[in-house]
């Protein structure tokens, strides 16, 4: 039988992974986003393991809720996204910097 | 070792090796496929602990419409890759030793203090997940159900709102000018004396 530290440890390397992403996609935009969607997954697989192991159905309420922040968080970043890239030609995120003052 | 630990390890292993290549990947476009196969094979992992609606919604939602919407912006955009990846084997001896560093923290904790927990018995072929989800979402968390609803009618108005640009030379419908038109401004009725007969 699969143990709940399996899972957790699962979870744990997916979202070291992300973090690592974000390290070393530092300038694409869109691979910061996807990183970010790899870390709410990794997320959720703790709470889904959790909730099967502790034998409690909130836990998959709760990965419910994050399905729908994270999917509009999606959207609305992709829509940031196509405005930059509309106004400025690039994604990069070195170059917005207009903010500086 | 049984039958559910070897479908455990090979989509743990799928998982983490999709993971692995959405981060290094040159291209975006095969960085959203290789997130494609990541949260396929999570949502085999999530049918394995019995949230059998959730892995469902997982390929539905993310597979079928966040993920769509990645692919259509990464191709919609023309993007020049190649300053986007400076800095990329610089960085990446700081991303490995924080990925090291981050996993050897929670395998210390997760493994000092979750192993050894109770593997609850299997339901029945009669449990239904479904049910079970819904009427916990239906009582005990309406509210934030509804919540949900409306943070998902902000996304749509955000993502929209944000998107749309008038552009001022192009042609186009105005239902509002339309809708306002009166008879007296377009009409004009010309009296005048019928033809004589010869």
């Amino acid at each position: 039988m699969i143990e709940l530290s399996s899972y957790l440890i699962v979870s744990a390397i997916l979202f070291a992974l992300s973090m690592a992403g974000i390290f070393i996609n530092r300038k694409n935009m869109i691979i910061l986003l996807m990183s970010i969607e790899l870390m709410l997954l990794a997320v959720n697989i703790n709470f889904v393991a959790f909730s099967y192991y502790l034998s409690d159905t909130a836990g998959q309420v709760f990965v419910f809720f994050i399905l729908t922040v994270a999917a509009a968080e999606a959207a609305i970043g992709l829509a940031i996204l196509v405005v930059l890239f509309r106004n400025r030609r690039t994604i990069n995120v070195q170059d917005m910097d207009s903010l500086k003052g | 070792m049984g039958f559910e630990q070897f479908v455990f390890y090979i989509f743990a292993a799928i998982l983490l090796f999709a993971g692995t290549m959405v981060i290094t990947v040159r291209n975006p476009v095969h960085a959203a496929m290789f997130l494609v196969l990541a949260f396929f094979s999570s949502s085999a992992l999530w049918l394995l602990l019995e949230a059998e609606f959730l892995a469902i919604v997982l390929v539905l939602v993310y597979v079928g419409a966040v993920m769509v919407l990645f692919l259509f912006v990464v191709m919609m955009l023309d993007i020049n890759l190649i300053p986007l990846r400076e800095g990329f084997m610089r960085y990446l001896p700081v991303g490995i030793m924080i990925a090291l560093v981050v996993i050897g923290m929670m395998a210390y904790v997760v493994g000092s203090e979750f192993s050894g927990h109770a593997i609850p018995e299997r339901h029945g072929a009669d449990y239904n997940n479904i049910a079970e989800l819904g009427r916990i979402l239906y009582t005990e968390y309406v509210y934030p159900f509804e919540l949900a609803a409306v943070i998902l009618v902000v996304a749509i108005i955000a993502a929209i709102s944000l998107t749309l640009r008038r552009r001022p030379m192009v042609k186009h419908q105005d239902p509002d000018a339309q809708i306002k038109v009166r008879k007296e401004d377009r009409l004009r009725v010309v009296k005048m004396d019928a033809e004589k007969k010869n």
